[in-house]
């Protein structure tokens, strides 16, 4: 649901089908969606509102809170020149989400990363390993109950 | 998996996995079609991977069939060190990230923190940003061309690249006490004053600069041997790079007019007056070319930043967030107490999240920067443009020759540390 206060917001009342949440700060629009919905917000992002572009897409972990995992995609037009952060919570247990390669070739290797150092595993994805850590680590580095410094025997 | 929209569903040489060139290599030596593959490693120890970059190669003679890049063994943890260091410490750790352009990063960095606080940055702090963030551009162009055309076989290039950066980074030791990592910006400002006679060595150096430049396009340009390596080498459509992840001089040798500098200007750069340079090859040539522009026109910009220096404070009018002046501080009980709590505590930024981009010599470079209202950010992440280009090596060097596969990396001009953090 787009709040009232972003219904003047042309870009925002764009994605009022797909979207669970949205904020405007910063001068930085935010769009939140039902990870089940996050494919048709893409697509909607790309094909009809020339977002041709996936700068990043980055995972930040509010453990102890749930849902746990929110997973923050940053698309820019060029054309339009304008910026755009999709977001999508998952929680703790298992958390899972449809890969955006099929909409971004690009967020291939950052998938891979979020993977990497989130444990979060994206459906679809043609190559959902290790890229940061070597294949044989355990643990997810970037959690929040994951010690900054330590030894490993 | 996609619907008759996506633009991409699999791998048309776009992403290439370590599987896929095992399985590749396998269905080589069993289909009878005469080929005989061998799958060597590229790296992660080699000269002209520019880092510890391991590509795992399928070749046939020395064609290669398929490639995947293999990244992560300069990963050092720093997104996790961010969240355990205060603001204000953060900037150090920028620096070791693209340590050939360390202060690009200070300067996103900064941005993004002062996106979050809302500082207004004096007229002085910024320019001197533009200006030194330019000599950065500048010093990670030189090393770029000197190390591409040392690979490709130019050696004596490599000596006068190092030249120049030689006064640069003597330029940069005036202004921060550091040659390479500097930290010399600071959320609010700059952590020192200019030092006294700067406009001196600066103007003697661009007043050379130019003609320097005109030196390595007499030896590279019309030189048929680079030629003979550079032109036609190295090509990806363009929308390909752009779905890829590509940002920066890649897109600009393939026709597409892209620089954050001009599209969302930043830290006054909108006060200045400069080109976009783009050439529509797409080929190492054209890369080359772009960046020999594009230390033209950054040169164009430390002389304008020069000569229209504006006077006044080198940082933000905010106690609580800027350090207090080093006297004032040794003599005022409150300047002292600033002092004694920023450097202690840290200061607390608002709650809320950013996105900041910069244009680095590399290409885009982001950070997204999380604050939940204490002295340490709850989470930075950082978009190393390397990130995004090395993605696009498959899809360059398929199908071409390991000489290419040299020059073609040479052009993408990416950086360990921006790839693995």
């Amino acid at each position: 649901m787009i709040p009232e206060s972003l219904r003047e917001n042309s870009l925002a009342m764009a994605f009022e089908g797909v979207a669970a949440a949205a904020t405007f700060a910063f001068s930085e629009l935010t769009i939140e969606v039902e990870p089940a919905n996050i494919l048709n917000a893409l697509r909607l992002a790309k094909h009809e509102q020339g977002f041709e572009r996936l700068s990043t897409v980055t995972g930040v972990d509010r453990y102890p809170a749930e849902p746990r995992f929110e997973i923050v995609y940053h698309l820019q037009s060029i054309a339009k020149k304008q910026r755009l952060r999709l977001k999508a919570r998952l929680s703790g247990e298992n958390p899972e989400i449809e890969s955006a390669f099929a909409v971004y070739r690009s967020a291939n290797w950052y998938e891979r990363e979020v993977f990497d150092l989130f444990g979060v595993r994206f459906l679809n994805h043609p190559d959902m390993t290790r890229i940061m850590m070597p294949a044989d680590w355990v643990g997810h580095p970037l959690r929040k109950d994951y010690p900054v410094t330590g030894t490993r025997y | 998996m996609g619907d008759a929209n996506d633009s991409a569903v699999l791998t048309d040489g776009g992403i290439t996995s370590e599987l896929e060139v095992e399985q590749d290599y396998e269905q080589h030596k069993h289909d009878g079609s005469g080929v005989r593959s061998m799958v060597l490693n590229m790296g992660p120890q080699h000269p002209s991977t520019h880092g510890v970059l391991r590509l795992l190669l399928e070749l046939d003679g020395e064609t290669i069939l398929k490639a995947a890049p293999d990244i992560g063994y300069l990963h050092t943890g720093i997104e996790k060190e961010f969240e355990v260091k205060t603001y204000q410490q953060g900037v150090t750790l920028t620096d070791r990230i693209d340590y050939l352009a360390p202060l690009s990063n200070n300067l996103v960095y900064c941005l993004a923190g002062e996106k979050l606080l809302g500082l207004e940055i004096p007229p002085l702090a910024q320019w001197t940003r533009v200006m030194l963030a330019e000599f950065t551009r500048l010093n990670s162009h030189l090393v770029w061309l000197g190390t591409h055309a040392i690979d490709i076989g130019a050696m004596s290039v490599f000596l006068y690249c190092f030249r120049e950066r030689e006064e640069i980074l003597r330029i940069f030791e005036m202004f921060s006490g550091q040659r390479m990592m500097t930290s010399y910006f600071r959320i609010g400002g700059l952590a020192l004053e200019p030092p006294r006679g700067w406009q001196k060595r600066v103007k003697d150096f661009i007043d050379i600069f130019p003609s320097r430049v005109d030196e390595y396009e007499d030896l590279l340009t019309n030189n048929g041997i680079w030629t003979g390596r550079t032109k036609g080498i190295g090509y990806i459509p363009l929308e390909d790079m752009i779905d890829l992840g590509v940002t920066g001089p890649m897109l600009r040798a393939a026709g597409l007019k892209i620089d954050i500098r001009k599209d969302a200007p930043y830290s006054s750069y909108e006060k200045f007056d400069f080109e976009v340079p783009t050439r529509t090859e797409n080929d190492v040539f054209a890369r080359y070319l772009v960046r020999i522009e594009e230390m033209r026109q950054s040169a164009k910009i430390i002389r304008q930043a020069l000569e229209g220096m504006p006077s006044g404070s080198h940082q933000a009018d905010a106690p609580g967030i800027v350090l207090p002046d080093r006297e004032k501080m040794k003599t005022q009980m409150e300047s002292l107490i600033y002092h004694f709590k920023i450097v202690t505590e840290g200061f607390r930024v608002p709650e809320g999240e950013v996105y900041q981009a910069v244009e680095s010599p590399r290409g885009e470079v982001g950070v997204y920067m999380v604050s939940d209202g204490t002295q340490k950010p709850y989470r930075v992440h950082w978009r190393g443009p390397s990130f995004g280009n090395l993605q696009a090596i498959p899809k360059m060097i398929e199908g071409t020759l390991i000489a290419d596969v040299i020059a073609g990396l040479g052009s993408m001009d990416f950086v360990l540390g921006d790839t693995d953090r």
